[in-house]
């Protein structure tokens, strides 16, 4: 399971206060519109935010009263909302970046490469690559990371009208054969519900309602 | 003369190098540090852009002096003094040039900012991996601004070289009190060929450091 219960202290502006357990293993769905505390959840789960509250996954505690374990030890691939990839590095010097530092997982480079489309643009620099490049190597270079969480920052925004029905399909095709759990967070219902009938919908930091059929 | 040029240079060389590396560490942790009270280290450390260069002076003389505590712990080396000499000028001059390392190394590990170094982490690079792998290749511009402008900060210095070397030909005359002890010997021709000479330079050394800036604005988007 991947428990999250994370309550901030009362005070001015934006509160977040959520407590939920989703299956390891799947698609789960973070819906809201902005504000909701959508990517609060997901900086607090990479271990990027020590926010008030427990986190556990599969049985061990990443962050409580008194532990927090720190982002680079969680082993979380995270792929932010819009520019994404290291701009020092090409496209492979990302890829490298990830692969180097987390060697043994169940991600082969090749393989990744292969089913995000990304083989022709190794050599470019982040930024020469359009909106849709940038987020199938962003998701490739998470993965090369041998994450055991995937999160994802609304991936298919700037991403333009044509591009976003062709990498939310790539997307659903990857999801389906990788055996590791992703949390996808958008504000977009038709979106979410193309991936996983796991939805938790959030408004101004508060949970709205869970769904978790299938 | 040419004694003179060798030591000013060696002198900038000597400072730029050591201040890249102790600066760096201060700057990182100026930038990244959310706590308030780290603007107390960034005003000490400012502190040389506005004091007198002989206040600088007198305090490093003070202490490099033979009667120093400071001192006293090098007595086992047997060193018992190192005013008027030239690692004494190097020492006052890391103090004297150390905001124009401080500077432009914390602006561009600011204009970093937050999101390479939390994807890095992400990734598994802790805090060491994270300064040497985004930190260091991202501000290598800043790196040369610094390093221009400590040098040439360096060159122009008078006041504390004066107050700690004492003007010893061959170790701790610089072009600088060359210039002075030109004038105050009433050769003007002489004064007026360095005095040029460091116009020329200074005015290079500014046109280096204009361009490497311009090149940081148009390279990263």
């Amino acid at each position: 399971m991947i428990e999250v219960a994370l309550a901030d202290r009362a005070g001015e502006g934006f509160r977040l206060n959520v407590d939920f357990s989703v299956p390891a293993e799947g698609i789960t769905a973070l819906l809201g519109p902005s504000a909701s505390g959508k990517t609060s959840i997901l900086r607090a789960l990479a271990g990027l935010d020590r926010r008030p509250g427990v986190i556990r996954f599969d049985g061990e505690t990443w962050q409580d009263r008194h532990s927090f374990w720190p982002a680079h030890r969680r082993q979380v691939g995270y792929v932010m909302q819009g520019h994404t990839l290291l701009p020092h590095l090409s496209v492979a010097g990302n890829l490298d970046y990830a692969a180097r530092r987390n060697p043994a997982g169940p991600f082969d480079r090749d393989d990744i490469i292969a089913r995000t489309g990304i083989s022709g643009l190794l050599e470019r620099k982040p930024h020469r690559l359009s909106g849709g490049e940038g987020q199938r190597a962003a998701i490739a270079r998470a993965l090369l990371g041998q994450p055991r969480l995937l999160l994802l920052d609304e991936p298919l925004s700037g991403v333009d009208s044509e591009g976003r029905a062709e990498l939310l399909a790539a997307l659903a095709g990857l999801f389906n054969t990788i055996v590791i759990p992703v949390i996808y967070v958008s504000h977009d219902l038709g979106e979410v519900a193309a991936l996983t009938r796991r939805i938790i919908s959030l408004r101004a930091g508060q949970i709205e309602r869970i769904t978790l059929a299938g | 003369m040419n004694l003179v040029i060798a030591t000013t240079v060696e002198l900038a060389a000597v400072t730029t190098v050591l201040l890249l590396v102790l600066a760096t560490p201060l700057a990182w942790w100026l930038a990244r540090s959310r706590r308030w009270w780290s603007e107390i280290i960034g005003a000490i450390s400012a502190l040389p852009l506005v004091l007198p260069p002989t206040v600088i002076g007198f305090y490093v003389l003070v202490a490099l002096g033979p009667a120093s505590p400071l001192m006293a712990l090098l007595h086992p080396f047997g060193i018992h003094t190192l005013a008027f000499s030239f690692s004494g000028l190097v020492i006052g001059s890391l103090f004297y040039s150390l905001p124009f390392a401080v500077q432009p190394l914390r602006t561009a590990f600011e204009a970093i900012g937050d999101r390479p170094l939390d994807l890095a982490a992400t990734m598994g690079a802790g805090p060491m991996d994270r300064f040497f792998s985004i930190g260091l290749p991202m501000a290598r511009r800043g790196f040369l601004s610094a390093a221009i402008l400590v040098f040439a900060h360096t060159v122009g210095e008078f006041g504390v070289v004066l107050m700690i070397g004492g003007s010893i030909p061959g170790k701790t005359e610089v072009l600088s009190i060359r210039i002075y002890q030109l004038v105050e010997a009433l050769q003007y021709g002489e004064a007026h060929r360095i005095a040029a000479g460091l116009v020329v330079f200074a005015f290079l050394t500014l046109l280096a450091l204009l361009l490497v800036e311009r090149r940081i604005r148009g390279v990263q988007p």
